[in-house]
Formats: structure tokens, C-alpha cells, sequence
């Protein structure tokens, strides 16, 4: 009895301790743009809002999609399209933007999930390659160009976000309310389902769990925060191009995934910040045309000597030592 | 001119010439996945850059070494062939023992490094490649004009894949091949070199992805990007038919390559996505692929 007392003790103790992490994470969110510029700091989250997504499905359910950029960038083009075209609140925009990826998510994700491991990358590539030559050629994406001065207007006709103060903390909350979706869905039941496919998917399907429908219920949500990252992203930068849309960039969060530590909760945003850090200091100096050599090495390496990610070593490091 | 559908005679073969073309490469890149996916049970995404740089082996070889293109057919696969097994016998044979998934990234990161560094040294735009002197000219067959190099193109591919399926399908070399992917351990009980094998076959599917390479140089510019757009369309290809089968993995290629060839001629705007739309229907009605079996 009091064996159990203490372990629901201990366990009290180390949730108010991860509470007073993630306020002390929140605390140091609102007062990091007096230090850092705002706008490289809302690429950061808009980042690492997109790996935590990526996350949920290569992480949780141990699928490897190739084709996420097309969420990405599906979720910027329509938010671009909508408010450069009508007069409509920005939040509007998002949200129509979120709603399009995750549809999207839907559609993909019924052909994807029919084939498994490598097969299921190899699928999402292509279908999002096609994506890609689709919004090449269509009359709304501006093509090469892209749809540029997209207006940020006011958040709920209210908050001018032309102010980049604003528009930080609008990023901000988009990616905390993003992040929670994303933790709740992992902490659920459900999401002990997904983590029972990723280790052992022919006993989740004798176990009568309906294995197929899980996955696609995960793939549409992982779809709809990364198609939420890309109308931020759009709205932040005023932006909308063919680069999301590229298959590099679903390279890109695979990497900041790995790099960061796949199957953790903080390991994407860790990820995210570093790729993201890294392109900017590099893309300046002279060392600008390496930039996809040293991604490409940094993968290596991962996949090498450093599988768990940055994330994932510390866990081990602090489970060594305590 | 005569006319045919609707679309003069000479343009629809002119397309169905270059959609065989275009299957050809198909052929020689998705045989050399299939046969890399048998045995190592990896998705070879550097495949693409590999196939650029045989295509950039034969440039340098003509412009630094004066090296002519017969000589490139043969020399540029060998090298990159066993770049590969290099690849094969430091990295890719390390992560066997883990998820086929790292396999794939680590080829990417492969990919990355190889395409970023020839786009760093020569730009993204593509080197002019003279065809060699014995295949210049055409011949005109009465409906249409064949330039002598598209004929061989299809010609020493078509070879080079039949001879690929005779080897794996009807030779002694092949049956340990085809062994291997069914049951390495009971092969190595058996006292055959697995190891070796597999690096072999590795080098042997990269050397395939260079010989298409060299053989694109004169028809399309050598150019650092080329292989990337290519693979993944391969992958398509790859999904449709199936990677169990290896002359279904050539004829869903030339096939493949056919359907974009008529796409073009009857509606060019869906020409980049038809091998794409093909993969959803097939997915659709077929999920194992037209050759696969159910894994």
C-alpha cells in the first residue's frame, strides 16, 4: 500500500516538475523576442510546429512519410491565395488553409496507408512530386514566382500583425495550441495505440484493433498541423513558393526530426531550431552553396552514430546519471 | 501529311520514340532499385545521384582526359559502381540489423551531399554533350525520322536489362541471388559469401544507375539536378509495378514510359503527372503493385 502511495507520489512529483518546465519554457517563449529578432524567431516555431507534426507519424507510429511538404505547402497556398484575393481576417485564412491540408491528409493518406515501410515513403514522395507539378501549373500559385505581398491584416479585424511584435505572439499561441494537440493526442489513449503499432503492428491487429484506421487518423492530423505551420509560415514571411512544395523540403523535416531525436516530444522543436539556425548563420557566409552538403552530412551521421537525436541522447544521459 | 486521331503520324511516333526513351531509363534505374531492394532490402534514394554521376564521370572524362564516349560507356560505371560498393562496404552495411527505414536516409543524406557538392562546383545548369561520331544522323523509316542515337539508346538498354533478367533468372550466379533474398542466413549455412554477394549486387545496381547515366549525356544537358526529378518518378514506376518481378520491373517501365509518350502527344498539360495518377490507380485497384505479391 504504501509502495503505491509512493510511486503515485513520485509520479505527482515529476508532473508538477514537467509543468514547471514547460511554464518556464512558455516564460522564456514570451520574453525571447526582447533578445532575438522576432521574425527569425516565428520561422523557428513555424519550423518547429511542422517537425512536431511530422513527428506524430514517424515518431509515434513509426511511418516514414516523404511527401510532407505538400501539406506544408498546401496550407500556405490557400491561406495566400484566400487573403490576397478576398478581404477576409487572416485567422479566417489559417484556418481555411489548415482545413485544405487536412483534407489533403485524407486523400493521401488513404492511398499511402494501403502500402507499408519503404513502399509508404516512396508513395508519399510521388504523390506530393505530383502535388508539386500541379502547383506549377496552376493559375493561382503565381508558379516560379510564388504569391508574394500577402497582406497579414488584423487578427480578428482587431490586432494589426503588420506589427512584428503582434504577429509573434499570434505565432506563438498558434504553436502552443498546435504543440498541446500534439501532446494530448500522444498522451491519449489513442495515442497508445499508435506507439503499440509502431512496436508490433501484427499483435495491435490480433489485439482487434482496427489498425489501418488508426494510422490514417494519425496521418490526417500530422497533415493538419503541418498544413496550420505552412499558413503561419505564409502569413509570417508574406509568402507562399514552389520551396515548400519541394521534395527537399520534406528532406528537411525528416532531418530536423532525426537530428532533434524522432519519438520525443521536444526532440522536432530542438531539431527544427538547429537546421533552422544553422541555414541562417551559414546561408550569409561563404559557405552558403555547402549549406545541403553539410544537411546531407549531418544525416549521415545521424543515421550512423546518433539514431536517438539530440533529444533522445540527453534522456539516456540523465536516465545514466540518476 | 497523314494524320492519325487527329495528330499527324509523324509527331504521335516522334512522342512514342521518346516515351520508349524515357521508359528505357525507366528500365535500367528501377532494375537496379529492385534488384538493391532483393537482396539489402533498401530503398537506394542516392540512386538518382548516382545516375548523375556517371552521366558527369563521362563529361570530366571528355574534358579533362579527352577520353571519348566508348570508353566512358564502359569506364564511368565501373568507377561509380565501385564508388558504390565503397558506400556499401563503409556505411550501408552497418545498419542491416536495424529498420529498412534508416537504409533509406542514409542514401538520402548520401544524395544530398553528392548532388549539393557538383551544384557547388558547376551550377545547377546543364553541359552540352556531343554524341559520338558513329551514332550521329538518322535514318527515315517513311512515317517517321529515327535519330541513330535515340535507336541505340533503347537498343543497348533493352540489352542491358534482358541480359540483367537472363543472369538473375537463368544463371548460377542469379540462383544465389535469388536465394539470398529469400533466406541469407540458410544461404551463409550453405557456405556462400553472403557479405561479399551483397556488395557486389549493391555495386552492380549503382553501375546500372551510371551506364543509364552515360548514355542520357548526349540527349539530355549533364547537369548536377538531373537524377533527382528522374528518381522519383522511378519510385512511381517502382510502386506500380512492384518490386518482386524483375521483367515486370521492365516492362511497367517501358510501359510507363509509352503512357507519358501519348500523354504528351494527346495532353501535354498532365504529362508530368500521369505516371502519378497511374501509381493512384493502381493503388486503388491493386495495392501490391501490377507484378508484387502481398507482403
Amino acid at each position: 500500500m504504501s509502495a503505491i502511495q509512493s510511486v503515485s507520489t513520485e509520479k505527482t512529483r515529476s508532473s508538477s516538475y514537467k509543468k514547471l518546465g514547460y511554464g518556464l519554457l512558455l516564460a522564456l517563449a514570451l520574453i525571447a523576442p526582447l533578445a532575438i529578432y522576432p521574425v527569425f524567431l516565428m520561422k523557428l516555431l513555424c519550423f518547429a510546429l511542422f517537425a512536431c507534426a511530422f513527428n506524430l507519424i514517424l515518431g509515434y507510429v513509426g511511418l516514414l512519410s516523404f511527401g510532407h511538404a505538400a501539406f506544408l505547402a498546401t496550407g500556405g497556398y490557400v491561406t495566400g491565395h484566400l487573403l490576397s484575393t478576398y478581404p477576409l481576417t487572416p485567422e479566417i485564412g489559417i484556418l481555411a488553409g489548415t482545413v485544405a491540408a487536412t483534407a489533403l491528409g485524407f486523400l493521401f493518406g488513404i492511398l499511402a496507408i494501403r502500402r507499408q515501410g519503404i513502399y509508404f515513403a516512396m508513395i508519399t514522395l510521388a504523390l506530393s512530386q505530383m502535388l508539386f507539378f500541379l502547383f506549377l501549373q496552376a493559375p493561382f500559385t503565381g508558379g516560379e514566382d510564388g504569391l508574394q505581398g500577402v497582406p497579414r491584416g488584423h487578427l480578428f479585424g482587431l490586432f494589426d500583425l503588420e506589427n512584428n511584435l503582434t504577429m509573434y505572439y499570434f505565432v506563438l499561441a498558434v504553436f502552443v495550441a498546435g504543440f498541446a494537440l500534439i501532446h494530448r493526442t500522444i498522451h491519449s489513449p489513442f495515442g497508445q495505440v499508435l506507439k503499440a503499432i509502431r512496436e508490433n503492428e501484427p499483435r495491435a491487429i490480433s489485439l482487434g484493433y482496427d489498425v489501418k484506421r488508426y494510422k490514417l487518423l494519425a496521418f490526417v492530423l500530422s497533415a493538419g498541423v503541418a498544413g496550420l505551420a505552412g499558413s503561419t509560415k505564409t502569413l509570417v514571411f508574406q509568402l507562399a513558393s514552389l520551396t515548400d512544395a519541394h521534395w527537399h523540403m520534406s528532406g528537411e523535416v525528416v532531418l530536423m526530426t532525426l537530428l532533434g531525436g524522432m519519438g520525443t516530444i521536444f526532440g522536432p522543436v530542438v531539431g527544427a531550431a538547429t537546421v533552422v539556425t544553422l541555414q541562417n548563420q551559414l546561408s550569409s557566409g561563404p559557405l552558403s552553396t555547402w549549406v545541403p552538403v553539410i544537411l546531407g552530412l549531418i544525416f549521415i551521421v545521424c543515421v550512423l552514430a546518433f539514431r536517438s537525436g539530440i533529444v533522445g541522447e540527453l534522456q539516456k544521459l540523465i536516465k545514466k546519471i540518476f | 501529311m497523314t494524320e492519325l486521331l487527329g495528330i499527324p503520324v509523324q509527331a504521335l511516333f516522334g512522342q512514342l520514340l521518346l516515351g520508349l526513351i524515357n521508359g528505357s531509363f525507366y528500365a535500367l534505374l528501377s532494375l537496379g532499385l529492385a534488384i538493391i531492394f532483393g537482396l539489402l532490402n533498401i530503398i537506394n534514394f542516392a540512386h538518382g545521384a548516382q545516375y548523375m554521376l556517371g552521366a558527369f564521370a563521362a563529361w570530366l572524362a571528355l574534358q579533362w582526359l579527352g577520353l571519348n564516349y566508348w570508353t566512358s560507356l564502359l569506364l564511368a560505371p565501373l568507377l561509380v559502381g565501385m564508388l558504390g560498393v565503397l558506400l556499401e562496404y563503409t556505411m550501408l552495411r552497418r545498419l542491416y540489423k536495424e529498420d529498412h527505414l534508416y537504409g533509406l536516409l542514409l542514401t538520402f543524406g548520401l544524395a544530398m551531399m553528392i548532388e549539393g557538392s557538383f551544384v557547388h562546383w558547376f551550377g545547377v545548369s546543364g553541359q552540352p554533350f556531343s554524341t559520338p561520331d558513329l551514332l550521329k544522323g538518322g535514318l527515315n523509316l517513311g512515317f517517321m525520322y529515327l535519330p541513330i542515337y535515340r535507336a541505340w539508346i533503347i537498343i543497348a538498354s533493352l540489352a542491358l536489362c534482358f541480359g540483367t533478367w537472363y543472369l538473375i533468372e537463368r544463371t548460377k550466379l542469379g540462383s544465389y541471388l535469388r536465394a539470398g533474398t529469400e533466406n541469407p542466413q540458410l544461404m551463409q549455412a550453405f557456405g556462400i559469401n553472403v557479405p561479399v554477394l551483397v556488395t557486389l549486387t549493391y555495386g552492380y545496381g549503382v553501375a546500372l544507375a551510371a551506364f543509364a547515366g552515360v548514355l542520357a549525356a548526349p540527349i539530355y544537358q549533364v547537369s548536377p539536378v538531373m537524377g533527382s526529378n528522374l528518381l522519383i518518378i522511378v519510385f512511381a514506376v517502382v510502386v506500380i509495378g512492384g518490386m518482386g518481378s524483375i521483367m515486370g520491373a521492365i516492362l511497367t517501365s517501358l510501359a510507363m514510359g509509352l503512357i507519358e509518350g501519348l500523354t504528351k502527344v494527346f495532353y501535354p498539360e498532365a504529362s508530368s503527372t500521369v505516371i502519378f495518377l497511374v501509381m493512384i490507380i493502381v493503388l486503388l485497384a491493386r495495392p501490391a503493385g501490377l507484378f508484387g505479391k502481398e507482403a
